[in-house]
């Protein structure tokens, strides 16, 4: 379906969230054009923002006809589902049912275990404690880069030769990644470490739906602050 | 798409577990045979679980044709999808991208909400503080109780005129939920207070693809401690 209105699709949204990135790729790789609104996270929040997700009052929303969806999985699906051509090129998630279980699972994983090292280490300033987290995120990172030739069939995506769900689970995450090793000079995604991933990363963000999405490292205190101030 | 043989299909799991149980629904409704695999959950872990869940070591797990496939939402969404007749009768998620959208939603919501409340509220023993608890219970159930009037269009499940997809995710906390009852001596799905959700529940307790599938509070309190409140005059043990 080409380019729909503007006006019928909004995200509301912080762009460093790695939540709101992924709908952002997702809406990129489906070439809808989009309204992105940034939202007041921090209290008081944005009265649009408590209006369309009452439940969790979090970012992202994807406004659509004016009817609010929540959760970036489950946003990322929708724009899959609704966006499609029947063909299946413009796919975001595997077409074979089982792929499309493996996909699923890994990023119930990056969910569950990543995006709360993240927060974890962000205002972390003990030593000991940045090491430990810094291990964990390593291993971590290490299960999918076993899982990455299994999912990716040799590829460059995890989604095969295309971005796909798992790649944009993951690459939303870079931004905080890169800027977490640089904000406490520690290695995370580390090269030597994790070969594949690291690639992956590199093809990740040259990719035209992702380009100017994902935040520079040095960006992200600045972005942070504004999100958390208090009016 | 004819039954699966047995063999082909393999379920890691026991029916005391609500994510156990949402898979086994699910294959009823597709009228899936499959065989159930009990495993030991306490270390030291059975072999076929840590070797198939290496990354979670939880239940269930389905195997199919011998892969492995873990987490009960994405098993679900799975035999929705391996088991399809295209959009048909026996479809778990609704067809509407939308209403998928709304279901998949909630299904995060009760997963986000439901286990630490039944695993809270099963180990408190402070009577104010199952008080506390009780009261976020009812809050998180009134809120899926909106959901129902939104989703199910008037109609008698939260996937219509079936059971689907978040029938399954809610119905399969249904034994936990009476056993926590019956145990605390708590009203948690008050059929005054949400009268449309316990209809729903006796409902769905009572459908062919799930008689027999959730254990009622008596067989949950026989195999698992529930911690009975004490009143502040009760002295600590």
């Amino acid at each position: 379906m080409a380019g729909t209105a503007t006006e019928d699709v909004k995200v509301l949204g912080l762009a460093l969230s790695p939540f709101v990135i992924r709908v952002r790729i997702a809406l990129r790789l489906k070439r809808v054009e989009y309204e992105f609104v940034e939202v007041r996270f921090a209290e008081p929040k944005s009265e649009i923002l408590v209006k369309s997700n009452p439940v969790y009052k979090k970012i992202p929303v994807l406004l659509h006809r004016g009817k609010p969806i929540c959760e970036s999985t489950v946003i990322v699906q929708y724009i899959d589902e609704e966006w499609t051509d029947g063909s299946g090129s413009s796919s975001i998630l595997p077409a074979d049912p089982f792929d499309r279980a493996i996909a699923r699972f890994w990023a119930v994983y990056i969910d569950d275990k990543l995006l709360a090292l993240i927060w974890a280490l962000r205002p972390e300033k003990e030593a000991a404690k940045v090491t430990e987290l810094t291990r964990q995120f390593r291993q971590v990172l290490g299960l999918l880069e076993e899982a990455f030739p299994e999912c990716g069939k040799g590829k460059g995506f995890f989604g095969g030769d295309a971005v796909g769900y798992l790649d944009i689970a993951l690459g939303s995450c870079l931004g905080w990644i890169r800027a977490l090793e640089k904000d406490k000079s520690v290695k995370i995604l580390d090269a030597e470490e994790l070969p594949r991933l690291a690639e992956w990363a590199e093809r990740f963000m040259a990719e035209e739906s992702v380009k100017g999405l994902v935040p520079e490292a040095d960006e992200y205190p600045k972005l942070y602050a504004a999100a958390v101030a208090s009016q | 798409m004819a039954r699966a043989a047995a063999e082909d299909v393999k379920v890691l799991g026991h029916l005391l577990s609500p994510f156990v149980i949402r898979v086994l629904i699910a294959f009823r409704l597709k009228r899936v045979e499959y065989e159930l695999v009990d495993v030991r959950l306490a270390e030291p872990k059975s072999e076929i679980l840590v070797k198939s869940n290496p990354v979670y070591k939880m239940i269930p797990v389905l195997l199919h044709r011998g892969k492995p496939i873990c987490e009960s939402s994405v098993i679900v969404q799975y035999i929705d999808e391996e088991w399809s007749d295209d959009g048909g009768s026996s479809s778990i998620l609704p067809a509407d991208p939308f209403d998928r959208a709304i279901a998949r939603f909630w299904a995060v919501y009760i997963d986000d909400k439901l286990p630490y409340l039944i695993r809270a509220l099963r180990w408190e023993k402070e009577a104010a503080k199952v008080t506390e608890l009780v009261g976020q219970f009812r809050q998180v159930l009134g809120r899926l109780e909106q959901a129902f009037t939104e989703c199910g269009k008037g109609k008698g499940f939260f996937g219509g005129d079936a059971v689907g997809y978040l029938d399954i995710a809610l119905g399969s906390c249904l034994g936990w939920i009476m056993a926590l009852e019956k145990g605390k001596s708590v009203k948690l799905l008050d059929a005054e207070e949400l009268p449309p959700l316990a209809g729903w529940a006796e409902r769905f307790l009572a459908e062919e693809s799930v008689k027999g599938l959730v254990p009622d509070a008596d067989e949950h309190l026989k195999v698992y401690e529930v911690a009975t409140a004490r009143t502040s005059a009760t002295p600590a043990a």
